[in-house]
């Protein structure tokens, strides 16, 4: 670790200002960053930590839920309007990590965890274009089960490792920020983090200095009927493979709406919109199902050692819908 | 603003590289704490910070001015045992003894957690107001701490005495 | 290795198959073991007891000192730069940077570390501990990818680490062979275990295979593994004057010292290795470079170092078990019999050090055959040096071995367990010796019974639960008798009563305090509390490795010579007073506190008495165990039955295990409760290396890609069911107090009896470990 500063943020405006500072990184609960800036990957100037800011969940006036970035994962998962309302929040949540690292973790670190791509974590030893632009992907001849089918670059396919992030997805939610000079904005979710392309270091759309202050989940009904499946390579902590977000409403034997996001495929929480299409004002039937899982999968592209997630995608998207709309196998 | 730890206030670290885990074993000789892969990655080093288990590596010591740490070594006192600590040696839940420390403090977070109701990725309804501490749940929320002995059944056993059977 | 140390390894195995011959030949009441430990028929001492832990307390308080944890005035902390290429050159190295970084007290490299020996490689002398022996900073050269290229010591290790990362290396490349199936394709040569040839050739085994009814002919892997015992691998080093401290993580101090000594050029008195804890071992903690290198940074700066490898420096710097290749073929005639074992392949090494990872062992015992065809070849790679790893050959070996059992009692739709019955021999079957003690068909009877094993519906993928299909496997356990030579310990008696037991011996969880603590007390006729188990400290008498399970029987053989010594002292001492006057030493024993004759326990006298009477403090006596010749006339073995129920998720292939069952005979437990912990340990790696386990070794540079515990599976809390052990406790006449070590038997046979019910489950045959979910989807 590089020496640097570290200060703790008063409020939100005296963030944004040291936090605008050259070389600065927010810090929230470190379980991401403090690893990265002990395997040389990360390097700031300075620290502002932002941990202590904004740890309230409150409900909103439509019936949503406005989360602050500094709430720890713990907190959200067991807070009781998520898990009434959106039960898909609370399972990706504990899902994830262990129990010591929920316990420390924030949503805003969350959001901003970076890829396990085990070329990107090797800083001396091999090439990464996320890590070193234009330095070339090891990834992608190397050991590469763990990456991206969806919407991957030539010059990266590596994945977000968040569950929590794919919740968020299927959720709609909307990313308050606020950068220098006080500057307040929203965003979808869904669009504050980027595909990789040519430019792979470049992972979402925050301007510099910019930070998360709340995550706000809309009123989603049918989010009181969702659930999230998550499928790795032993029982409990490890990272996803595939996990599958899903919120279901059924109007009779047929899809009323649909949220649907997958976690472990893509440099980003993925959105099933096409599947989303196939599925809305269908009957609910495993036929359906498949159609939708096909949809979303028709654009995978498998690497050399994870062409299993495609199949593996289509069956657990088929198995959430299945449970949750009560039509199995 | 110090760090308390185990009752006794501590300066913060000059240089905010410091974990805390390193604070404890390299500047205060509280080696009980110990340090199995400076991850995140094995639990080893869990200590508790208000109550609530943190892996300690992770942790910048200097963000933790005005918190309230507990070790291993904090846990028995006068000579006397913590009653996890007792059942531990019984259930015989180690073997090398070297993420011991981490998986008893574990322990008492995540019974403190259960008490509370947090919900875990084996609870079935999260509507739930109590949480039973069954083999599964159990098992699940202690999977953050490795023992590659693999004493996982002394472990799970200790706990349960010690949190279930006892009735706390 | 070189071709004369081939040599001489050979003609070691030449010398020791003479004196094999005649010890065959030998009466057994000339051998050690000839006559059984008198302590084997003692029914009412704390043998066997399930006695907690006696260094429990302080586990679990934190109290315990690893290596890492001694403080010394003025350390300072090693951080390590590793190489990025597998061989070639340094080109440059610009330490500048890190030179002039805050706090830093050396940067060492090829340049300025001090002339050194390479390590004494393992099994080169009988005090050998290196991992490798290659020489340590001493040139330019690249021998494998993660090789140190610098050394930093700093005042705290925060600074360490940073000068390291300021570092700049540049290589000259050549080319390297980082490719097994290449490597494969150019060269093998037969490998060598422990200067023993592995090829054997009993009969005609492949025309009998092609002669028999009913044949499996099948190839099996299995990857690359890394122990990851919790505690990463650490020494805190301190040379005063000229002599060298090492505080370390070490299952071989003894060793260590010995080899630390060749390597500095001084006399092995002057190197002093301590290990009191070890954080577990599993084969990995002996000398690697690490240590090598924080002696040299310590002589350079004459300042005390703590080199404490990152997670990342343990899988660059120390080796783990490599990969195997292994065609496995048995014919068998219609009645189950086999007609032809056939168990060949390649493994992966380097000239480094000398471990071809020999998993035919397992084959040369397990059943009757008419012939056989045994043979381990070797191909070299560009790699660090692979090394023992928990029943090196036995655990990857048993897998091949086990799950082609399967594979014929499904091919002659035989139960696997009768088919096994079938094929029991009543002799070694390649050894052509007898059986010391085999009681393998009363563990499968016991075993199959508590298991309720005949529950199993034999058709694979006939039991469902919602989306899980279950299923049941079963299969063989097995892991030598080991008593390596050089045993020796010393007793001490005081006038309190009290005897305290000293041996270069090593605690790295396994129980062993605890148990020999229960068996000197039964001994002497003592209680726990009156005896002290000294050990983990290379200035004790002994050396005493703790590897191929063999310390208990070590331990066990140096502690039964010391008693002859104590008792014949004692004995001379009581002189004409005593009611023991008269006697021989081999007609009495400890009794109540004191010696008593065997046959007339009347006749008693405490040794508090016997030394008062003499006016002595204490009596200390030395003893070393004769040469283990027992394993050259008897085939010793321990053997267990693996009962396994697996779940296997029809929708994503994961798999869980909800049921194990170990059923072991392997001689007398001495403690019920840290055998227990022993066999169900070895079971849960047996599970990770069954499920999980897979160091990725990339092909292209020789790198390996996940050096992390987030990214190298090992088991975790909820992947492990509650495991049953059972044993037969049937002592072993020919072993120390009736036992054999129980180390390592728990991991062999646990990825056969997995694979083996994942078959049953489900009707897929996954030869190729790890059985990750997509071999099942």
């Amino acid at each position: 670790m590089i020496p640097f500063t570290y200060a703790r943020a008063a409020n939100t405006a005296d963030a944004v200002v040291h936090g605008s500072a050259a070389g600065a990184k927010y810090l929230g609960g470190g379980t991401n960053l403090v690893d990265l800036m002990r395997e040389g990957i990360e390097h700031p100037a300075g620290l502002v930590d932002v941990s202590g800011l904004s740890r309230d969940i409150t409900e909103t006036d439509n019936g949503g839920v406005l989360i602050g970035a500094g709430v720890k994962n713990t907190a959200l998962a067991e807070n009781r309007l998520v898990r009434t309302r959106f039960p898909v929040l609370s399972r990706a949540i504990v899902a994830g990590a262990s129990g010591q690292i929920r316990n420390m973790a924030t949503v805003g670190g969350n959001i901003l965890q970076r890829t396990r791509c085990t070329y990107f974590y090797d800083d001396t030893g091999s090439r990464c274009n996320k890590r070193e632009p234009g330095q070339g992907c090891d990834a992608i001849d190397g050991f590469n089960r763990i990456h991206a089918i969806l919407g991957a670059s030539p010059s990266c396919v590596a994945t977000h490792p968040s569950d929590m992030c794919v919740a968020l997805a299927a959720l709609d939610a909307v990313v308050h920020l606020e950068g220098a000079g006080g500057k307040t904005r929203r965003l979808p979710f869904t669009d504050l983090h980027l595909l990789p392309e040519g430019r792979p270091d470049v992972e979402t759309v925050l301007e510099p200095g910019e930070l998360i202050t709340a995550v706000e989940l809309p009123a989603q009904p049918m989010a009181a009927r969702s659930t999230y499946r998550k499928v790795r390579d032993r029982s409990s902590y490890a990272f996803a493979l595939v996990s599958v977000a899903a919120s279901l409403e059924m109007d009779g034997a047929t899809i009323g709406d649909v949220r649907l996001a997958l976690g472990g495929v893509a440099h980003k929480p993925w959105r099933a919109w096409k599947a989303e299409e196939v599925l809305r004002s269908k009957a609910a039937t495993q036929a359906t199902f498949q159609a939708a899982a096909e949809a979303e999968l028709a654009d995978a592209v498998p690497l050399k050692d994870n062409g299993f997630k495609i199949e593996l995608a289509k069956r657990t998207i088929i198995a959430v819908l299945g449970e949750l709309s009560g039509v199995s196998a | 603003m110090a760090i308390r730890i185990n009752g006794t206030d501590v300066q913060a670290p000059s240089d905010p590289r410091v974990s805390l885990l390193d604070l404890l074993r390299e500047e205060l000789h509280l080696t009980g704490t110990k340090k199995g892969c400076n991850q995140g990655a094995c639990g080893a080093c869990t200590v508790l910070v208000d109550g609530e288990r943190v892996v300690s590596c992770l942790a910048l010591a200097v963000q933790y001015e005005g918190c309230e740490i507990t070790t291993i070594e904090g846990l028995s006192k006068e000579g006397a045992l913590h009653p996890l600590q007792e059942a531990f040696v019984e259930h015989d839940g180690f073997q090398c003894g070297y993420c011991t420390p981490g998986q008893i403090c574990s322990a008492i977070g995540m019974a403190a957690e259960a008490k509370r109701g947090v919900p875990s990725h084996v609870t079935d309804d999260l509507s739930t107001d109590t949480i039973v501490l069954t083999h599964d749940e159990l098992r699940e929320r202690m999977s953050g701490n490795l023992c590659r002995c693999g004493a996982y059944n002394g472990i799970v056993a200790a706990i349960t005495e010690t949190f279930v059977e006892a009735g706390e | 290795m070189s071709i004369l140390e081939q040599a001489k390894q050979a003609a070691q195995g030449a010398a020791q198959s003479v004196i094999q011959k005649a010890v065959e030949l030998a009466p057994e009441s000339w051998l050690p073991g000839g006559k059984p430990d008198p302590l084997i028929h003692q029914k009412h001492g704390l043998i066997g007891k399930p006695v907690s832990r006696i260094d429990g307390p302080l586990k679990v308080q934190g109290k315990a000192t690893f290596a890492a944890e001694f403080p010394m005035d003025g350390l300072l902390y090693a951080s390590v730069a590793f190489s990025t290429v597998p061989k070639g050159r340094i080109a440059s190295l610009d330490t500048s940077a890190a030179e002039a970084a805050p706090g830093v007290v050396l940067v060492m490299t090829y340049r300025n570390a001090p002339r050194m020996k390479p390590m004494p490689v393992f099994m080169s002398n009988a005090k050998a501990a290196g991992g490798d022996n290659l020489p340590v900073m001493q040139d330019d050269r690249i021998h494998w990818n993660g090789q140190p290229v610098a050394l930093v010591l700093a005042e705290t290790q925060e600074q360490a680490d940073h000068a390291k990362s300021l570092i700049r290396v540049t290589y000259e490349a050549e080319p390297a062979t980082t490719r097994f199936v290449e490597a494969k394709a150019q060269n093998t040569q037969p490998g060598l275990f422990m200067g023993q040839p592995m090829k054997q050739e009993i009969g005609d085994a492949e025309a009998a295979l092609a002669a028999a009814p009913v044949k499996v002919d099948v190839t099996y892997t299995t990857p690359r593994h890394n122990h990851n015992a919790i505690e990463p691998h650490a020494a805190t080093i301190v040379w005063q004057g000229d002599e060298l401290l090492v505080h370390d993580a070490s299952q071989a101090v003894t060793h260590t010292a010995w080899s630390l000594s060749e390597v500095f050029g001084i006399e092995e008195s002057q190197v002093h290795v301590t290990s009191p804890y070890v954080g577990g071992g599993f084969g990995s903690k002996s000398l690697w470079q690490h240590q090598v290198l924080g002696a040299a940074a310590a002589k350079l700066t004459g300042r005390p170092v703590r080199i404490a490898l990152s997670r990342e420096g343990v899988y660059r710097m120390t080796g783990g078990r490599t990969l195997t290749e292994q065609r496995m073929a048995i014919g068998a005639a219609q009645d189950g019999r086999f007609e032809a074992i056939i168990h060949t392949g390649t493994v992966a090494m380097t000239h480094h050090n000398a471990m071809p990872e020999p998993f035919i062992l397992p084959t040369r015992s397990a059943y009757a055959a008419r012939t056989f065809k045994l043979d381990v070849e070797v191909t070299y790679l560009d790699m660090i040096a692979n090394t023992f790893m928990r029943a090196p050959g036995e655990s990857v070996g048993t897998f091949a071995l086990e799950s082609a059992v399967d594979e014929v009692a499904v091919a002659l739709g035989m139960d696997p367990v009768a088919l096994r019955m079938v094929n029991e021999p009543s002799e070694d079957p390649t050894e052509k010796k007898p059986f010391s003690s085999r009681n393998i068909v009363e563990a499968y009877r016991t075993g199959a019974e508590r298991f309720g094993w005949t529950k199993r519906n034999p058709v694979p993928g006939s039991v469902r639960d919602g989306e899980w299909q279950v299923g049941m496997g079963v299969a063989t356990s097995t892991y030598p008798y080991h008593r390596m030579p050089g045993g020796a310990a010393r007793l001490t008696l005081t006038r309190d009563g009290r005897m305290k037991v000293e041996i270069a011996a090593h605690e790295m969880g396994m129980g062993t305090s605890t148990a020999q603590t229960q068996v000197t007390a039964d001994r002497f006729g003592l209680q726990l509390d009156q005896v002290d188990f000294a050990y983990g400290d290379s200035f004790l008498p002994g050396q005493v490795l703790a590897g191929g399970s063999q310390q208990t029987a070590s331990i066990g053989a140096s502690v039964v010579a010391a008693q002859h010594a104590m008792v014949a002292e004692l004995l001379k001492l009581a002189g004409n007073d005593s009611p023991l006057a008269g006697l021989r030493a081999d007609e009495v024993g400890g009794m109540e506190g004191g010696l008593a004759k065997l046959d007339e326990p009347g006749r008693h006298e405490t040794y508090a008495s016997i030394l008062s009477r003499a006016q002595r403090d204490e009596v200390a006596v030395v003893g070393s165990a004769p040469p283990p010749l027992e394993t050259m006339h008897w085939s010793m073995h321990s053997w267990g039955a693996m009962f396994c129920e697996v779940r296997v998720n029809s929708v994503t292939g994961e798999v869980r295990v909800s049921r194990f069952l170990g059923s072991f005979d392997c001689g007398r437990i001495l403690n019920a409760k840290t055998a227990s912990s022993q066999f169900r340990g070895g079971i849960i790696m047996g599970l990770g290396m069954a499920l999980m386990e897979e160091t990725q070794f990339d092909e292209r540079n020789g790198r390996i890609m996940n050096p992390s515990l987030a990214e190298y599976h090992v088991p975790v809390h909820l992947d492990v069911p509650e495991i049953d052990v059972m044993w037969t406790d049937i002592a072993d006449p020919h072993a120390p107090m009736g036992a054999r070590g129980i180390g390592e038997i728990g991991i062999t046979g646990v990825g056969a009896a997995v694979a083996n019910a994942i078959y049953n489950a489900t009707g897929k045959r996954i030869r190729d470990l790890p059985i990750t979910l997509d071999k099942l989807m």
